[in-house]
């Protein structure tokens, strides 16, 4: 039998040593795009579960955009500019939808993998470290965020509810907010001892997707509600994809983004730590 | 071959013999406030099958993962291939293949794809990968399910397939713990049959398991594990030989009759090694000559309803050893 590993060890080796002089030994091999690799597999025979997510925020859009917008019809966009309520909503349900599925991915799927499938000690039982596990995860669920937004931005694009060509920035802006919320996602399910805790993601999400500025506008709140709102993640998201879409780039736009790359460094953080407290103990 | 040839090879082969590919000393591993290793040492040397024994809670899955670097050691060395777990453990999984306890197969792919994606976590490549798959899946018998799904498959079809996906890296060492748990007698066999062919093809490997026959089967030498510690090391025979005697006469008597005519056979024994066990159905004599310990027993007009000269197991050292009594 001749071994093939070293070789490959060695390139692998060099291409993480960079990151190994920031990391714990071991944490990371460099090769989270095979774990990623693996989800495209998985997923390649079961397509339609992941149309499934496309319709989602398809359905609100065409609930609320063609039953609302009879009785709403124009409202106060970014900057002041009047738009159709359908176009206020559409950035905001893009947001959600992206949340959503980050989400889902990263507590639902996560969960059952590391606790009844076994997945991640079989990968780690390998030469990969719990770093690559975790970036090839929310790779995933990034993808899988970035197709659903793609989707929509179509839709939108059909329907006209694109207001500026700044709207394209849409899609690598939703990518980023899948990419916060399925990095947050993973570190809250590691810490997760049952299905019955999962619920708890319920309770977080869907106050959150129903009052973050998604179906109005947050002047409608007293002043210290507001604030709260503007704290949570999804409100960020609301206001960077709306604004991208109105074409109104102003300086909150850096901290929306900056808000969601510290997010997701936390998350990808705690969740290699996590992982390697879990699963190599 | 010719004679200098040979004479190479063996030269080389009784190096290689030498050369500990595991190394433990003082190896110990605590969880809060349990020791589940308690500071044993061990060398497991290239080509061997390497045994640990011991009844549940031994601390031998703890050794398993220490050695399969992922878990930490607490106290004490370990050298596998000559490298510190603790610093480059990937490095080290990347030359091992493991068999866990329970099977981690990915439910959500087919058998070959189960193999061919655990060799791109190894950072193979698909070249590479394509062959050794088909070859593997041929070794583990699965080549008519290649495709299918790995959830309806058996448990031993899903116990060759972990073997032969901890093959996909050709290791060096391969760690099987508990390997045959939960098989049926078929399923046992043709896995004896596979590792044994592992073995003659130079694979060193190191297992757990609290079956004697597949010790005895498998082992060149083995340790027995009790409360963390080692209490006995070396070949089956050899520990055969060190903690029983060649035979077991096994004399069943009248319930309720047992205890009282184990009294009166003690008195049967001669060697300084033998001794005799009264169990509630039954009574163990541990001698060099069953058959003599069976007329002995008719001598002094005692006649059990049943008997039964065997040799010693390494059941039976391993019960002489941890005891009787229920662990779990």
């Amino acid at each position: 039998m001749t071994l093939e590993a070293p070789p490959t060890i060695a390139a692998s080796n060099a291409r993480a040593s960079i990151a190994l002089r920031v990391l714990p030994p071991g944490l990371y091999a460099g090769r989270g795009y095979v774990v990623l690799e693996r989800a495209f597999r998985v997923y390649r025979r079961s397509w339609m579960v992941i149309f499934s997510g496309f319709f989602e925020p398809l359905f609100y859009l065409f609930a609320l955009g063609t039953g609302l917008h009879k009785l709403v019809g124009t409202v106060l966009g970014p900057g002041g500019h009047p738009i159709s309520y359908t176009a206020f909503i559409a950035p905001a349900l893009l947001a959600s939808s992206a949340m959503n599925g980050a989400v889902y991915d990263s507590t639902m799927n996560v969960f059952f993998k590391m606790k009844y499938a076994k997945l991640y000690d079989a990968m780690l039982a390998t030469s990969l470290g719990p770093l690559d596990v975790a970036l090839g995860e929310i790779g995933w669920a990034l993808f899988r965020g970035g197709l659903y937004a793609a989707g929509f931005m179509i839709v939108m694009l059909v329907m006209g509810l694109m207001a500026s060509a700044w709207a394209v920035l849409m899609l690598p802006a939703a990518l980023l907010i899948a990419c916060a919320f399925g990095a947050v996602g993973m570190a809250v399910t590691s810490y997760m001892k049952s299905f019955q805790d999962l619920d708890l993601v319920q309770v977080a999400i869907l106050p959150m997707f129903l009052f973050s500025g998604t179906f109005y506008s947050l002047s409608v709140y007293p002043a210290w509600l507001r604030v709260v709102v503007e704290c949570l993640p999804l409100h960020h998201g609301i206001a960077m994809l709306r604004g991208l879409n109105s074409g109104v780039l102003d300086g909150a736009m850096i901290a929306h983004v900056a808000y969601f790359l510290v997010m997701a460094a936390v998350g990808l953080v705690v969740t290699a730590r996590r992982l390697d407290r879990l699963l190599l103990r | 071959m010719s004679a200098p040839e040979t004479a190479e090879v063996l030269a080389r082969n009784s190096d290689e013999a030498a050369e500990a590919l595991i190394s433990a000393q003082g190896l110990t591993k605590r969880f809060a406030d349990f020791t589940a290793v308690d500071g044993i040492d061990f060398d497991v040397r290239r080509g061997e099958a390497f045994g640990f024994l011991g009844p549940n809670g031994a601390g031998k899955s703890s050794t398993m993962r220490m050695i399969g670097c992922v878990a930490p050691v607490t106290a004490g060395t370990l050298r596998i291939l000559g490298r510190d777990p603790a610093t480059q453990g990937p490095a080290i999984r990347a030359r091992l293949g493991v068999v866990p306890q329970q099977d981690t197969l990915d439910l959500e792919l087919t058998v070959r794809e189960n193999l061919y994606v655990y060799g791109r976590y190894f950072g193979m490549s698909r070249a590479a990968l394509r062959p050794k798959v088909d070859e593997l899946m041929d070794f583990a018998q699965l080549s008519e399910r290649a495709n299918a799904k790995v959830e309806p498959l058996s448990g031993g079809m899903k116990r060759r397939l972990t073997i032969a996906r901890s093959l996909i890296n050709d290791p060096e060492i391969l760690l099987l713990d508990e390997p045959t748990t939960g098989l049926d007698p078929q399923a046992r066999h043709v896995l004896w049959d596979r590792l044994y062919r592992l073995k003659q093809a130079g694979v060193t490997l190191v297992l757990t398991t609290h079956y004697m026959d597949e010790a005895e089967q498998l082992c060149d030498r083995l340790v027995v594990m009790d409360g963390g510690r080692i209490v006995a090391e070396g070949s089956p025979q050899e520990l055969i030989a060190a903690h029983s005697t060649r035979e077991v006469a096994e004399l069943r008597f009248a319930p309720g009759a047992n205890a009282a005519a184990a009294e009166r056979l003690s008195a049967a024994l001669t060697g300084d090694r033998e001794r005799i066990e009264a169990l509630p159905d039954r009574v163990l004599l541990y001698v060099a000559d069953g058959e003599r310990a069976v007329a002995r027993s008719h001598e002094i007009d005692l006649f059990p309803l049943s008997s039964l000269v065997r040799r010693s197991t390494l059941e039976d050292v391993f019960l002489r050893l941890t005891g009787r009594s229920l662990v779990d």
